[in-house]
């Protein structure tokens, strides 16, 4: 029998930081990124399968998919993705017992793991907000 | 130990998806300024240029392998946060049951598209 506790929260144990601070809120939005992502890709497949058809098949199906509401769309997966993928990169550090420390006894000034990968966490959302402006020059090149 | 082990299969697919889904979205998304730079080919959505890569073993390779991992970690993802919902056994069976069914059969789908394209080369 595995022992779990009782989610009380729901889905609001999602989204609330409460007083976990900017870690917690970058959880919340690597799921919500990754929900959008999970959206987007499972649509993804079907869309790119229509090319088993040839390329008039194709040429329309991306005909479609041509106006500026699918482009604000498909940016928004862009940021979605890039969010998602370089915050993951901390996430498997973290997870790997990189950047958080070593384990010892609390001493003044107290330092715990959140506070010691938090260095990583900054250069994490630099690197993603400098992806998301590349990507977004890309997308006014092409709607341009 | 299941459960470490799926995880453990999550993360690993996260670093495929990271280099595969990286040169992905530089084709993709790094193509017009690229272009626009006189470097490359063509627009990275343009039938020719879908079908020029499409019918390149790597290509077909690569997008399998990816269509694989991301669909793996994708619906692993949701069934986890499904999960964190305290729901009954049973419905923790039927999803995890309907993610696995979904799951395999958008594999096989996105596979013989991937096979499929690929074979058309010459045609």
């Amino acid at each position: 029998m595995q022992n779990k506790l009782k989610n009380n929260l729901g889905l609001l144990g999602w989204l609330s930081g409460g007083r976990y601070g900017a870690e917690r809120y970058a959880y919340a939005l690597h799921r919500l990124s990754g929900l959008g992502i999970l959206a987007y890709f499972l649509m993804h497949i079907f869309v790119t399968g229509s090319r088993v058809n040839g390329k008039a098949q194709w040429d329309q199906t991306m005909g479609f998919f041509s106006s500026p509401l699918f482009k604000i769309g498909e940016f928004m997966v862009y940021l979605a993705f890039a969010y998602h993928a370089i915050n993951g990169i901390r996430l498997i550090m973290v997870e790997l017992g990189y950047m958080v420390g070593r384990p010892g006894l609390p001493s003044f000034p107290y330092s715990y793991s959140t506070l010691r990968q938090r260095p990583l966490f900054v250069v994490v959302m630099v690197l993603a907000a400098v992806l998301m402006i590349i990507g977004g020059a890309d997308f006014y090149h092409m709607m341009r | 130990m299941r459960e470490s082990k799926l995880w453990a299969w999550h993360i690993v697919t996260a670093a495929i998806i990271l280099v595969l889904l990286g040169l992905h979205m530089g084709v993709m998304h790094l193509g017009a300024i690229l272009h626009a730079l006189g470097i490359g080919a063509g627009h990275p959505t343009h039938a020719d240029e879908v079908f020029r890569r499409s019918q390149q073993l790597f290509f077909m390779v690569t997008y399998i392998l990816l269509l694989g991992a991301a669909l793996f970690h994708g619906l692993y993802g949701l069934r986890s946060m499904l999960f964190e919902l305290s729901l009954s056994k049973t419905a923790e069976k039927l999803i995890g049951g309907l993610c696995a069914v979904a799951g395999f059969a958008l594999f096989i789908y996105g596979g013989y598209v991937a096979v499929a394209v690929f074979r058309l080369k010459g045609v």
